[in-house]
């Protein structure tokens, strides 16, 4: 049991998935890495090879097709929205009618126009925090995994503080200093995935520093740094494929709860979380406008967490293949 | 065992050393920003005089380290100063009733949820890949995707407004009263955020079910020709308890921040709704006090969990670094 195995989970894990990922990694790396320099020509194959496996698995081509549809309503949605999203169309809280199909907004906007609109900034980003958290994760994890102790040390340390805050306490925190800018929002959600991401690949680095190659390398004279980045990381690309996944989830849902508690998007802004916001105290007379959007935010989330599980599953699968062969 | 102590007594001062660095990076991030607090909280509204009272208010005139420790000071004394909105009460007597209201909200979502989701979670693990465990598992997975607020609205839409009228939809708590005489401003609340718990709680309590079920000792015990029941009850089940500790405070930590939206959602009167109305409001000494007690609890629960850990299992007593 390494020390790192030891350290308090500080981190809720987060299903099999997240399961599966660590033990992928472990996996992947228990005999990839040996091989690691010879083997970096079929890394892009095998990368592919594992989303076609991946498809076999029912939860991944339903969680693709749902995330899919998401796509589809936020990159098709603009171009065939019945009117401009900030228009004024019928009363307030309007029913469903010729008109609007799905009623008015508390401002008498049409609801359907503003679903249609309202899915990008979400998915976008969504997307850029998700990609900020993996690069600074992954970069600290690996650097504090290869460098000596006292660094090491400090680097863990300061991840665990961070720990210590729910991201959306975080956000919030920053928020109320700097007021509700996106650029903000995404670097603080980005940073709030860094800890786990880097416990992670600082456990796998530790380990990996004591193989052959790697010892071969480092008596070459090569840098720690360009063997963590260079011989470690192409080797554990797909086990973060699963934690992009996963990580996405979590800054979807974040993102979303940060509209719609009015510190994400800001008005007249067509935003599913805002949205769910602004028409909620309609939500006896005109329930569409917050009904619908509930509905797309829960199909893209859960879309997305199946279709990272699959992948998941799809990667402890394949290394036993590997394993055994 | 002088070497236990020892070992305990570095976990606490870890756990000290990790909250002196939480208060610094809340007070960091509020009041030693470059720009200026006082022209935040003003906005639109400042004017050279109101921007030098306030700036003399919050001390801001002082140097940064001066105003941290008095800062700290403060905390420490269970004084983290007045409210900058309204009547400007202390931070204190503002949260005090709220605090009780967020305890009584998150207790009564894991007095449910808790229990449900292990007993859900040791079956998933006794019948693995059955029916009913990937039936689990594909409704956890989609539960632990849904943000609270979404799972909230699901439930407001279903019990409150549209297809039953069970439940009351927003909380109309009366502060006069104690939250336990008035229970049904809790029932929604409380059924989110327990909802929101079970996903994670099952995954555990499966994984370590079925770590146990395939360890030696339990497949000595069969082999000894033990009745199943048997050896579920004497060895499987006490030793997959163990990581419940850590699942137990874990989760409850995870309430204590999960809180903000649901609170916000039911209109709930407690510090995660006071938390989004401060920061509305940019009301920074309540900002801090709230975000600093949210990141305590949790490094408060996560090292009560690490030394009961330590105590109650013998394999770590001996194999700690």
């Amino acid at each position: 049991m390494s020390a790192d195995d030891w350290a308090p989970a500080t981190e809720r894990p987060i299903d099999a998935g997240d399961a599966g990922a660590a033990e992928a990694f472990n996996e992947t790396l228990g005999h990839d890495l040996e091989f690691s320099p010879a083997r970096r020509k079929h890394r892009r194959r095998e990368w592919v090879q594992l989303l076609l496996d991946a498809l076999h698995y029912r939860r991944t081509q339903v969680g693709l097709a749902m995330f899919l549809f998401i796509v589809a309503i936020a990159a098709v949605g603009p171009h065939v929205a019945p009117y401009s999203p900030t228009e004024f169309v019928v009363a307030p809280y309007a029913k469903p009618s010729a008109i609007a199909k799905l009623g008015g907004d508390n401002l008498g906007r049409d609801v359907l126009t503003r679903v249609l609109y309202g899915g990008r900034s979400v998915l976008i980003l969504a997307t850029i925090a998700t990609t900020v958290g993996m690069i600074l994760g992954v970069s600290l994890g690996l650097t504090a995994g290869y460098a000596r102790t006292a660094i090491d040390e400090g680097i863990m340390r300061l991840l665990d503080v961070v720990l210590a805050f729910p991201s959306i306490v975080l956000v919030l925190l920053m928020v109320s200093v700097l007021g509700p800018r996106p650029w903000l929002i995404v670097l603080i959600v980005g940073v709030t995935h860094a800890p786990p991401l880097a416990r992670v690949v600082h456990g796998v680095t530790q380990d990996v520093r004591q193989r052959d190659f790697v010892e071969a390398a480092e008596s070459l004279g090569v840098s720690h740094l360009k063997i963590a980045f260079t011989e470690i990381l192409p080797n554990i690309t797909s086990p973060l494929v699963v934690e992009f996944g996963l990580r996405l989830t979590y800054s979807i849902g974040t993102i979303a709860s940060l509209s719609f508690l009015g510190f994400g998007m800001q008005p007249p802004a067509a935003d599913w979380g805002l949205m769910i916001n602004e028409n909620r105290m309609g939500l006896i007379i005109q329930p569409y406008a917050v009904f619908v959007p509930v509905m797309l935010i829960a199909i893209l989330t859960i879309g997305v967490n199946l279709f990272s599980d699959g992948i998941g599953h799809a990667l402890i699968g394949l290394d036993r293949d590997t394993g055994s062969a | 065992m002088p070497a236990l102590l020892k070992i305990i007594l570095r976990r606490v001062a870890l756990g000290l050393l990790t909250l002196l660095l939480v208060s610094v990076l809340v007070f960091a991030a509020t009041q030693a920003m470059p720009g200026d607090t006082a022209s935040a909280i003003l906005g639109r509204a400042a004017t050279p005089e109101r921007l030098a009272v306030l700036r003399e208010q919050l001390g801001l005139n002082r140097p940064i380290a001066t105003q941290y420790f008095t800062w700290l000071g403060g905390i420490v004394r269970g004084d983290p100063g007045n409210s900058l909105v309204g009547t400007e009460e202390p931070v204190m007597q503002l949260l005090g009733p709220r605090i009780v209201n967020t305890a009584a909200l998150v207790v009564a979502a894991a007095f449910w949820s808790f229990p449900l989701s292990i007993l859900i979670g040791s079956l998933s693990g006794l019948f693995r890949d059955r029916s009913f465990d990937s039936s689990v598992s594909v409704g956890s997975l989609a539960l632990a995707a849904l943000p609270e607020f979404v799972l909230g609205l699901v439930l407001i839409l279903l019990l409150a407004v549209q297809v039953l009228h069970v439940f009351p939809a927003v909380s109309m708590v009366n502060p006069q009263l104690s939250i336990w005489s008035q229970m049904h401003n809790l029932w929604l609340p409380a059924i989110t955020l327990g909802l929101a718990c079970v996903p994670y709680i099952v995954r555990m309590l499966r994984g370590s079910m079925i770590e146990v079920l395939e360890s030696e000792y339990v497949q000595m015990a069969r082999l000894k020709g033990m009745r199943e029941r048997v050896v579920l009850q004497r060895h499987a089940l006490p030793n997959a308890i163990i990581p419940l500790i850590q699942v137990i405070a874990l989760n409850l930590a995870w309430l204590a921040g999960g809180v903000v939206t649901v609170e916000y959602l039911f209109n709930y009167p407690g510090i995660g709704s006071a938390l989004v109305d401060a920061v509305r409001n940019r009301d920074v000494p309540l900002i801090q006090a709230i975000v600093l007690l949210i990141a305590a609890v949790y490094v408060f629960l996560n090292l009560t969990a690490d030394i009961l850990t330590i105590l109650i299992s013998p394999r770590l007593r001996t194999g700690l670094r």
